[in-house]
């Protein structure tokens, strides 16, 4: 991956992004356990695969979601989060 | 020429043995599998043969000896770290690099340089005073020195960094030192060979049998043996062994790289890291300056190399050494980093009986590679954390009891 797609800015190089690691659901922190909690906290799918992550975009401050393969470096798509993901 | 290598040009068959045997095929059963030969499987092997009398013991590969990080590392050697545990453990690793040589009758082209980490904010002070007083607490030594002793120690430096970052001080590491990576991994390799451990290279683990919470086998790419004991020591494929056993963990994947420069005379004597600038390097015996920085900033389970990369590390290098702007960059490579969220290592026992785990040694690994291997035989001989190791299991992190080392491994690994 060399340039990444932000779906404000498009193709932009993959130096001005930021990477902010897979979106993942929180537990509610009232009502679960310690160790849920600590597994959110800490536990990560390690595993190789395609993963939906949360990237930056720095130079105007945009949050969005990509899809990527992390073995292949291959990014699927990227769309802004709460949006339709576009094709 | 010496008489020994005469031999060689006059004998019609090689004369010395090869260093491994290549067994022909798996058995049905082993005392204990080690999935993984990079220098933490084979050493953990060479130990449970040597200390504990276990020699009924595969080492499985799915690749080459010392293919995966060992022979991708940039083989700094140090104990200088923040914890009073990394410090204890790290320390004992230095103590026994020191007669691994002879133990192996290999050279292990150990060579100890001093380390400076250099300091060029006020807050790297701190940290670098913090970890010269921990260092000093529990006999290691270190100290922070000022600029002029860095300028005395390597007198091609420039100390102001170009104007951008003037160095205000350094941590300076006198053990420091780096060694000849493969030697290492054979000199274990043959060590637990010699010692009855089977050494399976191109066979590859694909699954881990636990019936009752218990191990009892592996499936290989080879076929199947049951075993009651799985030593994990894969580095960059932990999260694919750990997810076999259906264990969750904080280890992630990102990439790291190395370059080097054409050979040239030597000149640098000590191993130089900056934290601020993200650099570090070393001269090897062959005269190749050896480079690194710190990780590729997303996950990734590859080992491709980048251009970004180059381009960033030779810019902050000329900062430091401004006269290298003419060196020619010959080879750059990656290896897959197993990360943890504390920067310490994930090691001993865990919640399935049997599964033992060396792991989460992201950049920084190779210098703990025998004190790894002694810790893990005696765990997976006893079924017991070693005490030095007690600090590194994978409970901490449900317990919010998290080994702080950051501080002293992000870049200098
Ligand atoms: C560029 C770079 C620079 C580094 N610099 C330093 C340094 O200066 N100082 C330092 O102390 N550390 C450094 N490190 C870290 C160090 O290299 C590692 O922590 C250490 O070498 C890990 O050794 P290992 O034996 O655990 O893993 P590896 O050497 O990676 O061995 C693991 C082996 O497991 C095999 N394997 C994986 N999955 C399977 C499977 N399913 N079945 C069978 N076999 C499998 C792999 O093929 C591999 O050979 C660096 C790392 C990199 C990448």
């Amino acid at each position: 991956m060399k340039l990444l797609c932000c779906p404000v800015n498009g193709l932009r190089p993959v130096s001005e992004f930021a990477y902010g690691g897979e979106v993942r659901a929180m537990p509610d922190p009232a009502t679960c356990s310690d160790d849920q909690w600590a597994d959110h906290v800490f536990n990560r799918s390690g595993i190789p695969g395609v993963k939906i992550e949360w990237w930056y975009h720095l130079p105007s401050g945009v949050w969005f979601h990509a899809e990527r393969d992390v073995v292949a470096d291959r990014v699927l798509r990227t769309w802004m989060p709460g949006e339709e993901a576009a094709p | 020429m010496p008489f020994q290598l005469l031999r060689f040009a006059l004998s019609s068959k090689h004369p010395e043995p090869r260093m491994f045997r290549t067994p022909e095929r798996l058995k049905g059963s082993y005392d204990a599998v080690i999935i993984g030969a990079g220098g933490h499987g084979l050493a953990a092997a060479y130990y449970l043969a040597r200390d504990h009398g276990m020699r009924n013991v595969a080492v499985l590969e799915k690749g080459y000896i010392g293919g995966g990080n060992t022979g991708r590392n940039t083989t700094i050697i140090r104990s200088n770290y923040l914890t009073p545990e990394g410090v204890a453990f790290y320390d004992q690793s230095v103590r026994l690099w020191q007669d691994l040589a002879t133990d192996f009758d290999l050279n292990l082209f150990y060579s100890t340089r001093g380390h400076f980490t250099l300091a060029h904010t006020d807050s790297a002070v701190r940290t670098m005073r913090w970890r010269a007083e921990v260092n000093k607490h529990l006999g290691v030594d270190s100290e922070l020195v000022g600029p002029e002793a860095v300028k005395a120690a390597c007198p091609q430096i420039d100390l102001s960094c170009g104007g951008n970052a003037p160095i205000l001080g350094a941590l300076y590491h006198a053990p420091g030192a780096i060694a000849r990576h493969d030697a290492v991994a054979w000199g274990y390799g043959r060590g637990a060979d010699q010692r009855g451990v089977e050494i399976h290279q191109q066979t590859e683990v694909l699954g881990i049998d636990i019936v009752g919470g218990r191990v009892q086998g592996v499936k290989t790419s080879k076929g199947y043996i049951s075993t009651p004991r799985v030593l994990s020591a894969v580095a960059g494929f932990t999260p694919r062994i750990t997810h076999m056993v259906g264990l969750r963990t904080p280890i992630y994947v990102h990439p790291l790289q190395a370059m080097v420069t054409e050979p040239m005379k030597p000149w640098l004597d000590p191993i130089l890291v900056s934290g601020s600038l993200h650099i570090y390097v070393s001269q090897s015996a062959r005269g190749e300056l050896v480079m690194g920085a710190s990780l590729d900033p997303y996950e990734l389970h590859s080992t491709r190399s980048s251009l970004d990369f180059v381009e960033g590390l030779a810019a902050h290098m000329l900062d430091m050494f401004p006269f290298l702007s003419h060196a020619k960059v010959n080879r750059q490579w990656a290896g897959m980093a197993d990360m943890t969220p504390d920067f310490a290592p994930v090691m001993g026992t865990t919640p399935v009986e049997g599964f033992y785990l060396d792991a989460g040694w992201g950049t920084w690994g190779f210098k703990a590679t025998p004190v790894c291997g002694m810790t893990m035989a005696h765990t997976v001989a006893t079924g017991r954390d070693h005490d030095l190791i007690g600090a590194f299991n994978l409970s901490r992190f449900a317990r919010y009891e998290l080994t702080g080392e950051k501080g002293a491994a992000s870049v200098g690994h």
